[in-house]
């Protein structure tokens, strides 16, 4: 078995007397979606923050590709290969789809510091731009200004951006969120075509998305991961029936 | 040098912390509460001691002087708060900047039309004027002593406000959460136009009250305002413990620094030498200390952590 | 009618260049006086402009970069014109009476404390940013009472303007000349920027901090950067602004003229290339018309300025072109 390019080893924190995260050990292996499924409020996003370094873990590990990255600032992380999607579209919303999606090449392209000459006019970021918004199917609205898109296109941008870093990991949470059916069948089968490129830690509510991409899937109830398995494994776990699907059964 | 000399000065610093402190518990108060910056708080100030110096001119009753600016600070502060801040609530702070800002030419101008540009003068009243003998034998002015202790008084009567009174629990509920307390049938149009109100009614007490060891003139708020800012900025946005004690700290280091670094630059520079630079150090002394406490702690000493 | 903002820049420009020439002709020099100080005042809000327009910060502080560029000239020029020396410790001067040496001198001093302010302030954000920017402004401000050798709270008088190699910037039209010249080239700067790659990040810095921290980019190092090169340009137009008066004082630090660096901008239109410009053109010329008419048109500009903010966005050019300008 090939080793997790991405893991957290024990993480677990508390805000004050509420536990968001209890003992989370979970691995990423190349080629996968993980998918990290759970009631609300049982500490999905918590976790996501702590990976991505938006929040500092009381205690555990981050590791990137066997590299202990727990102390080094969200941009860093980004830098060493986390690309992350938000819950809430989290965009520039006064400038267009393609400045967008340059934001995103630039620290890769290691153009930040560059004052002269246009982002725009640049072939490099211009190329890698393009080629992600082209897979998301966004070419068409380069020009639009992305406060003019709807939200499913500001979900397929999301995910675009994440694109241009060339992730060694995808963190994205819940991207499905608030799509139609029609919205969610488009976004699954990009998220499909994606493992290829770099695995994926997906967090989600929308089940027939889940239970459609996931290799594997872990459970989280309570800041605490109750079961990680196969989709099978899990639709057959007592544990996760009793937990989570309690009331229903 | 002596220790009267030390004493004295320390209690001078105090007096000027405690009259900051009246000026930065009303800011932090609408910080906390209603998220807003308001430039426009060194105008109160200036309207308190205006109003005071036209009223106990004309009336020569300090304390009348006193209601009059309490209440004209209040009743101003209300009508910004109704015509003008209540639409700023929600805006970016560059608005809240620009609005407060053309509210302190309106002010500033408008008071130079009305009072001319000569300074007002305001009478101690006479039964606080005059030496009073502190234990030690140390001779102090008793009109500054009672600053100190006015000052004192009302901070305590401001933390038993907030802690336990129900305006008060109101006052911090919305702090932590304004759509709660208005779900639970607070009206919260009317709890801001009060906490401003009585934001106002401080900087306009603070105004009266230092108007009578200063002149009363238009633009003597603003560097009080931005002391009170230094003030929160080191005590924390939002706090009146970290107010009151950044305001002690600024007044004692303002005070002290001005009158004991050039002696002790004196120890190792010839006098007239540290004079100069002694005092010109000493300008920037709170400043510096603002400096380091944005080091060690970046959101005040008694503000809440990020 | 809707008009487009090139359009607009360019009836600026050409506009501010023709009004002095032909000032000149009708032998007018105070309406050349009167636009050279429009220019600087521009020059020293587009500084301004780079950091709030486009980065976000609303800084004010930024009289104390203006007067720090002031009081460079002024104290160069001041040990020059008195054969006297300026002992700095590490090394010593004669001072300078060469414009193009104290423009350099200002960039870099402002630049200087741009970079400790900047270290300190971005520590936070929001309303801490802008009352600390505002605390240091002040600092400078009663650093210049204090000081007394250079003239503390009465300033310091420059009795011969600075020159320029080839040029006698004492005639009014030559020294315009140069700062016309000086705020093309730094508008030119300020539009490859703000179209550059880290022109793009900066922006980006003010729309949504997380979103540039998730693409690996550090958002607190970009504003740095960007504060830096904003005091630098304004502390280049307080050199200029020192020139014009031959006189520096306490107030080129005051927190008034922080407040009014943000007003020209405002008025004009935040974020955008021109709008300093315009709003530089439009405050000069209310000071000097409604100042004529009125000891007290502060009044009216505060009453201006309460109606743009609660009623108009985008200022000037956002009015003249339909399109909103920047969110700070």
């Amino acid at each position: 078995m090939s080793k997790p390019i991405l893991a957290t080893d024990a993480l677990s924190k508390q805000f004050g007397a509420l536990t968001a995260t209890h003992d989370v050990s979970i691995d990423l292996n190349p080629g996968e979606i993980h998918a990290i499924i759970g009631p609300n409020g049982a500490g999905k996003s918590t976790l996501i923050k702590q990976i991505c370094g938006e929040i500092h873990p009381d205690s555990g590990r981050v590791l990137l590709d066997d590299r202990d990255v727990s102390a080094l600032p969200p941009h860093v992380r980004a830098r060493a290969g986390l690309g992350r999607t938000f819950q809430i579209s989290d965009l520039c919303m006064e400038d267009t789809v393609l400045e967008n999606a340059i934001l995103g090449c630039l620290a890769i392209e290691g153009a930040s510091w560059r004052f002269w000459g246009a982002a725009q006019k640049s072939k490099t970021l211009r190329s890698r731009a393009e080629g992600a918004l082209d897979r998301v199917g966004l070419a068409n609205f380069r020009d639009t200004q992305c406060s003019s898109l709807s939200h499913g296109q500001r979900r397929q941008l999301e995910v675009a951006v994440a694109l241009t870093l060339s992730p060694r990991a995808f963190v994205m949470d819940e991207p499905m969120a608030g799509l139609g059916a029609e919205g969610s069948r488009n976004l699954t089968a990009l998220l499909d075509g994606l493992r290829v490129e770099a695995p994926i830690l997906l967090v989600e509510h929308d089940m027939d998305a889940v239970f459609a991409l996931a290799d594997r899937i872990s459970v989280m109830v309570y800041g605490a991961v109750i079961a990680t398995g196969s989709a099978d494994d899990i639709r057959q776990s007592a544990d996760v029936r009793e937990a989570y699907l309690g009331e229903e059964v | 040098m002596s220790s009267i000399l030390i004493v004295e000065q320390i209690l001078n610093g105090l007096q000027f912390g405690v009259m900051l402190f009246l000026m930065a518990a009303g800011l932090t108060l609408i910080f906390g509460v209603m998220g807003l910056i308001n430039l426009a708080h060194g105008s109160l100030y200036m309207v308190g001691a205006f109003a005071a110096a036209a009223v106990a001119g004309a009336t020569g009753s300090f304390f009348l002087g006193l209601v009059a600016a309490l209440a004209s600070a209040a009743l101003a502060g209300a009508i910004i708060e109704i015509v003008v801040i209540r639409r700023l609530y929600d805006a970016p702070h560059l608005d809240q900047v620009l609005a407060t800002f053309a509210l302190i030419l309106i002010f500033s101008e408008g008071t130079r039309w009305f009072f001319g540009s000569f300074p007002l003068f305001l009478n101690i009243p006479q039964a606080l004027s005059g030496p009073v003998t502190l234990p030690g034998g140390i001779e102090y002015p008793l009109y500054r002593l009672s600053l100190i202790v006015i000052g004192v008084a009302i901070a305590g009567g401001l933390w038993l406000f907030i802690e336990r009174t129900r305006i008060g629990i109101q006052i911090r509920a919305g702090e932590n959460d304004r759509e709660m307390i208005a779900v639970l049938g607070v009206d919260i149009s009317k709890l801001y136009t009060l906490v401003f109100a009585l934001g106002a009614a401080l900087a306009g007490l603070a105004g009266a009250l230092v108007g009578a060891i200063q002149s009363v003139q238009v633009g003597m708020g603003e560097p009080v305002l931005i002391l009170a800012f230094v003030v929160i900025v080191i005590g924390g946005i939002g706090s009146i413990r970290g107010a009151f004690i950044g305001a002690l700290l600024v007044g004692l280091t303002d005070t002290l620094g001005g009158v004991f670094l050039p002696e002790f630059l004196g120890l190792f520079m010839e006098p007239g030498a540290a004079q100069k630079s002694g005092s010109a150090i000493a300008s920037m002394g709170i400043y510096i200390l603002m400096g380091l406490v944005l080091i060690w702690r970046p959101t005040g000493l008694f503000g809440a952590r990020a | 009618m809707r008009v487009t903002e090139r359009y607009i820049n360019g009836v600026v420009l050409t506009g501010l260049l023709v009004l002095p020439i032909w000032a000149l002709a009708m032998d007018e020099p105070f309406t050349i006086t009167l636009a050279t100080r429009a220019v600087v005042l521009a020059l020293a809000a587009v500084g301004l402009n780079l950091a709030l327009g486009l980065g976000g910060m609303v800084s004010l502080g930024h009289a104390a970069f203006f007067g720090l560029g002031g009081y460079t000239m002024g104290i160069l020029a001041y040990h020059a014109q008195t054969y006297s020396t300026l002992n700095l410790g590490l090394f010593s001067t004669d001072g300078t009476t060469s414009m193009p040496l104290i423009w350099l001198s200002a960039m870099v001093i402002s630049a200087l404390v741009a970079f400790f302010i900047g270290m300190l302030s971005l520590r936070t954000t929001g309303v801490y940013f802008i009352m600390i920017t505002l605390a240091f402004g002040q600092m400078f401000f009663y650093f210049a009472i204090s000081w007394a050798q250079y003239g503390g709270e009465d300033g310091l008088s420059i009795y011969v303007r600075n020159g320029f190699p080839g040029l006698n910037t004492l005639v009014p039209i030559q020294f315009f000349g140069i700062c016309f010249t000086l705020l093309c080239i730094v508008l030119f700067l300020f539009a490859r920027l703000q179209a550059s790659p880290f022109g793009l990040a900066l922006n980006a810095t003010r729309q949504t901090r997380s979103r540039v921290q998730a693409v690996g980019l550090n958002p607190t190092r970009i504003r740095l950067l960007a504060f830096v090169l904003s005091g630098a340009i304004t502390g280049l137009a307080g050199a200029l602004f020192a020139d014009l008066n031959r006189f520096v004082s306490p107030t080129m630090f005051s927190w008034q003229l922080s407040g009014e660096l943000i007003v020209l901008i405002v008025i004009g239109g935040v974020g955008r290339l021109m709008g300093p410009v315009i709003g530089a053109c439009v405050f000069v010329a209310l000071e000097h018309f409604l100042g004529a008419l009125t000891d007290y048109w502060h009044v009216y500009l505060g009453v201006v300025l309460l109606c743009i903010v609660l009623f108009g966005r985008g200022g000037l050019i956002g009015l003249l072109t339909g399109k909103e300008g920047a969110h700070v």
